[in-house]
């Protein structure tokens, strides 16, 4: 079986070659010349007015926690997706205790407002995304 | 010595290193020969397309029609002078567009263009048919947001980090509807492997689009949204965030990017073929009638099906305003999740009910 997947290490080692290849090709091809106006930050032409690293929405944070329980989730219906037809009932009762819990977190986040993302009233002195 | 080239070729492909590496090696860079080429001239069809839409001409000066339009855009590209800001955490920086790429480009080596050849020894139209295809395509699928949020914060700019950041939450929001949808096709055909899916469509005598079109609608949003195209484009939102994550590349990293976005619109096209349209089938694959229609190849089938799609892309572009971002996390969390759940419970359930192989 793993000898399906030699090729596909080959193909990743070409596609990074591949870009690799590009950069180098436009090393040469391209004329640096440099300057530190060029090499500023993007400002729209001012003075750096603000810095980078600075505090953000805590809304994305919101989203990753959602992602990391749900995208986990939908990984554990490939296996079932795959034997579904071979389990018949007693696996479907098994999955569909699986999803009874999925679905009841989900409706916790929704109605904790987990899921919103605008901010909670107008003028609080949050930003949005 | 009476070795010629070509017995020593005859003698190559014979070696059992020759189809395990070099074979693959050489079909994977034919196939990224024609993606590129495919990507650089669906530039130009955009640009063209977008002129019809709102009625100008698009670019039409660089040869008959503009057709080598696309040939001066990417030199141009490749003589520019490649910037690395002076606060950029360089080596960030300079790994971020590679990231974006070479993901959307592996996938192409699990896609199967066309049809296995009946006869031994004749070349396939894949470069290798893993039996867990799908997953492989989705964890692949996902790795460019790292190349995304990479950029963005290596910048070390603010339009780039908070386009990054609204990316990762975007393209993080939309996979999981994505993922889900592809479970219900996945019990229909009973294998993960990409042909495998293909020829359940082939048993079934149908397109997995038609018992499945709640699963289809939901990927092709989501996977429309996965590539940050319009009315989904907010982390390159113009109006808020110059550019978004891309603000400070230049050169032939701004081309990176830019070929990653394209690369992922036709991988979006070629799982959502495969998955979902039959992939080098023709239409109604059981109707006898319509027998005649296998005179087309299925290799161009499965481009033809591409192209639509792709189309379909540029259309919305032409046609949709951008989402705000409460909207877009609204429509990917409390509709399409919903949807996309439903869609497994009722397929699961008819799976069950009448088992009946496809």
């Amino acid at each position: 079986m793993p000898r399906q997947y030699l090729p596909v290490l080959v193909c990743i080692a070409l596609a990074f070659g591949l870009g690799t290849v590009l950069l180098a090709l436009s090393w040469f091809a391209g004329r640096q010349t440099g300057g530190e106006a060029k090499r500023s930050t993007y400002e729209s032409g001012l003075p750096l007015l603000d810095r980078s690293r600075k505090r953000l929405s805590v809304i994305f944070f919101l989203v990753a926690l959602d992602f990391v329980v749900f995208d986990v989730e939908a990984a554990f219906l490939y296996p079932w997706a795959l034997v579904a037809r071979d389990g018949g009932w007693p696996l479907f009762w098994a999955i569909g205790v699986f999803l009874a819990f999925l679905l009841a977190g989900f409706a916790y986040v929704w109605r904790k407002g987990g899921l919103e993302v605008r901010p909670p009233a107008a003028g609080s002195g949050t930003s949005t995304p | 010595m009476s070795w010629s080239w070509l017995d020593w070729l005859r003698e190559a492909v014979g070696q059992p290193q020759f189809t395990l590496l070099f074979a693959p090696a050489a079909k994977f860079l034919v196939a990224i020969f024609a993606i590129f080429l495919l990507i650089a001239y669906l530039v130009f069809a955009e640009r063209r397309l977008l002129g019809f839409l709102q009625v100008r001409l698009g670019p039409n000066r660089v040869g008959p029609w503009g057709l080598l339009q696309p040939i001066a855009d990417i030199l141009k590209l490749l003589v520019k002078e490649d910037t690395i800001p002076n606060r950029a955490v360089r080596w960030a920086y300079l790994l971020a567009p590679c990231l974006v790429v070479a993901p959307a480009l592996v996938i192409f080596s699990v896609v199967p263009f066309g049809p296995s050849p009946t006869a031994p020894g004749a070349p396939r139209w894949y470069v290798t048919d893993l039996n867990a295809a799908l997953v492989f395509v989705v964890a692949l699928a996902s790795l460019g947001i790292y190349g995304i949020i990479l950029g963005g914060w290596a910048s070390n700019n603010k339009f780039s980090l908070l386009g990054g950041l609204r990316s990762a939450a975007q393209m993080v929001s939309y996979e999981v509807p994505q993922g889900l949808a592809l479970v219900g096709p996945l019990m229909l055909a009973g294998s993960l492997s990409l042909v495998g899916i293909v020829e359940g469509q082939a048993r079934l005598g149908l397109w997995f689009a038609v018992p499945q079109i709640v699963a289809f609608f939901v990927y092709f949003v989501a996977g429309v949204a996965e590539t940050n195209r319009n009315p989904f484009d907010l982390p390159e939102a113009e109006s808020e965030l110059v550019a978004g994550f891309h603000t400070e590349y230049s050169g032939v990293r701004f081309a990176l990017f830019f070929l990653g976005e394209y690369a992922n619109m036709i991988v979006i096209s070629a799982i959502a073929v495969t998955v979902f349209l039959g992939g080098w089938l023709r239409p109604f694959p059981s109707v006898e009638a319509l027998a005649f229609l296998d005179l087309v190849p299925g290799v161009a089938w499965f481009f033809l099906k591409v192209f639509a799609f792709l189309f379909l892309f540029i259309w919305f572009r032409g046609t949709f305003p951008r989402f705000r971002f409460d909207q877009l996390m609204d429509l990917g969390w409390k509709w399409l999740i919903p949807l996309s759940l439903a869609n497994v419970l009722v397929t699961g359930l008819v799976v069950v009910l009448v088992d009946r192989g496809p």
